[in-house]
């Protein structure tokens, strides 16, 4: 039984160290490695250039904008949905799984058309006799697109989270004198907290390194840092800059992931 | 008030989420040739599109990759999540960690990470005389890759769950190791299993980031071809594909929500 | 004793189709030890949070020293509840944990560490103010849940099957624990079990219930020595329900033979259930039994032998601290004193109050 057991873990170990650990290192040694493969510092140090920065400026901005908006947006929904008494299994579903089966390009694509100046949102602000929005090609569509795409990932935690409280425990608080606000401070919010982190790195990563968002609803124009790594590999063949970007890259990431990993006790992640 | 308040909200967010599959909806009955114009209702493009091979080829491309994918990640997860369950915490941590990366980590340096790796490989074996094409296996070893974490979370509650003395009292029973697992294992983590298998599939459906590092030329899935559209236009058979997949989708997933309400009548 | 502190007044609640509580109507004294006893899904753990403000009663009113407090938010009332399974603040420190209501409530800070010293020495948990409720055991999370109710100073205590989670042995402790807390506390207690035993140790008075009906209320002696129904006699210890016949006051036929008994009132040759504790029945030579029968089980139990004795066609449980082999001829007396007659349930709805077991 136990040999079997090992036998079993075989092939994903392997798929593992092949298609993650192995790659992630080349990434790792082309970064620090200039095109002859003699060792250099010059990739990561491209990240400095004035165009570069701005790029990672102007992404994390726009990512940490997204992150908290997807915040305010998705706590009142995941708390109405763990309210509902029935399952809400099929509302997650319908938020989350079945807009994937619009294509993702098309989906971020159809804000183009609906934010056009003479689009349909425009029409219905002009009824209502407020001031027309002209958002499309800025930084403010690429925010409503990563919010957009990025909401149910910041949902699925923090509803996961808020079910798992024992609703004694908030009886508890109540029952102890707290009234709504104060047991909503001092009780549920801290005990989703987990979930709470888990969903601001779901949602900051995938915003701080898009590169199509940025290139659907940007127009081009407006280059963020995964427009820079995605050129240097896709156009100019350039894989040891894009390389050491990437890697500066990951260490926001890895800053984030280590902040959820103190708070994800079990280590299975709270996403699911 | 309350109730009328949240009611209101969740509306809100829905139409926030649906309004711009609901915009691709219409366009795709649009006579005219550009999103940007009204011609009034048409089916055209519903027709035009099987006559395109380009986009029937895509369509065939994803679909093949998205069902081989979401299968041998599923099988694979499967046994990770098995073989991870027995294990110390210590060493399950560890993998999981692993395991996790492409799920946590930027599609971004996923795909590029994957592009060296087969650049890399492709090197290696030019040495023996093998080419590597970047195409449908680098594709596919690509979406099995990021679709393995999702089919192990998928998995793992289920098996935390089960009491595995059940397993034991059906090897006591008389079972073999292979007859219990079917028998008593598995109709448990059924489930997540199946779950974990439809997400797979769904998220390799609407992956582009890994697909456009690993695909090479020439080999298109849906998504990858879109994105080269997007500066010429899009064509509106694009629209009318999306809306029958979507749709498609839709009434699918109504039957089966439908089916066991059905059963539960009959049992009363 | 003293007067009404809480009154229940003809509270009915439904959940979808199924009535929990059916025209309930019930008070407790101040200084009570009160328990509502019963099978799961008999309503008492819904009066338990009626009277919390966990839940509204569709018809009926909840009154509170004379004020009504029906549709009063929890956190306006005036007593505190240890739940099911503690409901301990899990992010909390255990001081954290017992401070939150006093925090709510804006005592000072002086005022609140001597509560929370007081408390946990009542618990018998000094020391313990740093810890996490996570690295405590079942027993201690349970006195931190009721210290942690205690330190507001509540009227009412209620407690929702507290030792549920408890093993055996430390639920006798407890069991003696809360006696003792309520005495130095001077509240009233109002609990919630499915322990007959628990019940029986504790409480003051006992509430029994079944399917949304009350069944008899009374001092643990009257709940066991004369049960007023076959469900309470069932409920409520071991016991030998037969079908019998009133043939006149104090004249009863049991199973073809007459016995005498102390009740009046119930009627010439009237149907009766007739409820003996299986202690109360006298074993002796068959000579000197009212009727004869053989010994058809028997097994040691500890304190006494129970063994079960075929008579008149009935199979009679027996306790007693004299052994008869298997087969032996012998013959039942009881006591007057010990048979307990009562009315057969007349309509359907009291048979509904029948256990089948």
């Amino acid at each position: 039984m136990i040999k079997k057991k090992k036998l079993l873990s075989g092939p994903y170990l392997v798929w593992t160290v092949a298609f993650i650990v192995i790659p992630l290192l080349l990434i790792v040694y082309y970064g620090f490695t200039n095109e002859a493969g003699s060792l250099t510092l010059e990739n990561i140090m491209n990240m400095g250039t004035p165009e570069n920065m701005k790029a990672l400026w102007l992404a994390l901005l726009l990512s940490l904008i997204s992150t908290v908006l997807c915040l305010i947006l998705a706590y009142p929904l995941a708390m109405i949905l763990s309210n509902t008494k029935a399952n809400a299994t099929g509302l997650i579903v319908m938020i989350f799984i079945i807009p994937m089966w619009m294509n993702f390009l098309l989906r971020t694509l159809a804000w183009q058309t609906l934010l056009e100046k003479n689009g349909v949102i425009n029409i219905a602000l002009k009824f209502l006799g407020l001031p027309s929005l002209n958002i499309i090609n800025t930084p403010y569509a690429i925010v409503l697109g990563m919010v957009y795409n990025f909401l149910p990932f910041m949902l699925l935690p923090i509803y996961n989270s808020l079910i798992k409280i024992d609703r004694n425990v908030i009886n508890a608080a109540k029952d102890l004198g707290a009234n709504e606000f104060q047991t909503f401070c001092k009780i549920t919010f801290p005990l989703s907290l987990p979930g709470v982190i888990s969903g601001i790195t779901m949602v900051f990563v995938p915003s701080l390194t898009t590169f199509v968002i940025s290139d659907l609803l940007g127009g081009s124009k407006i280059l963020l840092i995964g427009n820079v790594i995605e050129q240097k590999f896709k156009q100019g063949s350039n894989w040891n800059t894009g390389s050491g970007l990437s890697l500066v890259l990951m260490l926001f990431i890895l800053v984030s992931m280590a902040i959820m990993q103190k708070y994800d006790k079990d280590g299975e992640g709270a996403a699911f | 008030m309350k109730k009328a308040c949240s009611r209101i909200y969740m509306f809100l967010i829905f139409v926030l989420l649906y309004a711009p599959i609901l915009t691709l909806i219409v366009l795709s009955f649009n006579a005219s040739k550009t999103r940007a114009k009204w011609g009034g209702w048409s089916v055209k493009w519903y027709i035009s599109l099987f006559e395109n091979s380009a986009i029937m080829d895509a369509l065939y491309n994803t679909l093949i990759i998205a069902v081989l994918s979401a299968t041998i990640a599923t099988l694979l997860g499967l046994t990770a999540a098995l073989s991870l369950n027995q294990m110390r915490k210590r060493r399950r941590t560890l993998i999981m960690g692993i395991i996790n990366i492409p799920m946590l980590n930027a599609e971004i340096v996923t795909g590029i990470s994957l592009m060296l790796v087969f650049i890399a490989l492709g090197n290696f074996m030019t040495n023996f005389g093998y080419t590597i094409q970047f195409g449908f296996w680098t594709v596919l070893i690509g979406h099995i890759t990021f679709n393995l974490p999702y089919v192990v979370l998928s998995i793992m509650p289920k098996l935390k769950q089960i009491n595995f003395s059940t397993y034991e009292a059906a090897l006591d029973l008389g079972a073999s190791h292979a007859l219990a697992f079917r028998k008593v294992i598995l109709p448990d983590i059924m489930p997540g299993v199946l779950s974990g298998f439809l997400l797979a599939f769904t998220l390799s459906l609407d992956d582009f980031v890994i697909t456009h590092f690993v695909k090479g030329p020439g080999f298109e899935t849906l998504s990858t071809k879109i994105y080269t559209e997007v500066r010429k236009g899009i064509k509106p058979e694009m629209y009318a594909l999306s809306t029958l997949l979507f749709i498609s989708v839709l009434v699918l997933l109504l039957i089966v929500n439908v089916k066991p309400k059905e059963k539960k009548k009959q049992a009363v | 004793m003293s007067n009404k502190l809480i009154d229940l007044v003809h509270i009915t609640k439904k959940y979808d189709d199924t009535t929990v509580l059916d025209d309930l109507n019930l008070y407790i004294r101040e200084n009570e030890f009160l328990t509502l006893l019963g099978p799961s899904g008999c309503g008492k753990t819904t009066t338990l949070r009626i009277m919390g403000g966990f839940e509204q009663p569709d018809q009926g009113n909840v009154i509170f020293s004379g004020t009504d407090i029906t549709s009063l938010a929890p956190n306006k009332r005036q007593l505190n509840t240890v739940f099911q399974k503690y409901a301990l603040f899990t992010h909390m420190s255990i001081a954290e944990n017992i401070a939150f209501g006093l925090k709510i409530k804006k005592k000072s800070r002086d005022y609140i560490n001597d509560k929370i010293k007081y408390a946990l020495k009542l618990v018998n948990l000094d020391g313990y103010e740093n810890r996490t409720p996570d690295s405590l055991s079942g027993g201690q999370q349970q006195r931190i849940a009721i210290a942690r109710a205690i330190v507001n100073e509540p009227k009412v205590l209620l407690l929702d099957e507290p030792l549920g989670a408890l093993d055996l042995k430390l639920r006798q402790d407890m069991q003696y624990e809360l006696i003792r807390l309520k005495n130095e506390l001077g509240i009233t207690f109002i609990y919630v079990t499915h322990d007959q035993e628990e019940a029986l140790t504790m409480s003051d008075t006992i509430v029994v219930m079944n399917q949304g009906y009350i069944q008899q209320i009374g001092t643990p002696e009257d709940i066991y020595n004369e049960p007023q129904n076959a469900f309470v006699a069932d409920f409520i210890g071991d016991s030998n329900i037969i079908n019998a016949l009133m043939l006149e006051d104090k004249l009863v036929e049991i199973l073809g033979t007459c016995f005498v008994c102390v009740d009046t009132g119930f009627g010439r040759n009237k149907p009766v259930d007739v409820v003996i504790r299986p202690e109360d029945v006298e074993l002796t030579d068959p000579a000197s039994g009212t009727i004869t029968g053989t010994v058809s089980h028997l097994i040691f139990k500890g304190v006494h032998y129970e063994m079960e004795v075929m008579a008149g066609g009935f199979e009679w449980l027996v306790h007693s601290t004299r052994m008869f082999p298997v087969g032996t001829e012998v013959g039942i007396r009881v006591d007057p004193f010990n048979i307990q007659i009562m009315h057969k349930p007349e309509s359907e709805d009291e048979e509904a109050v029948m256990i089948d077991d």
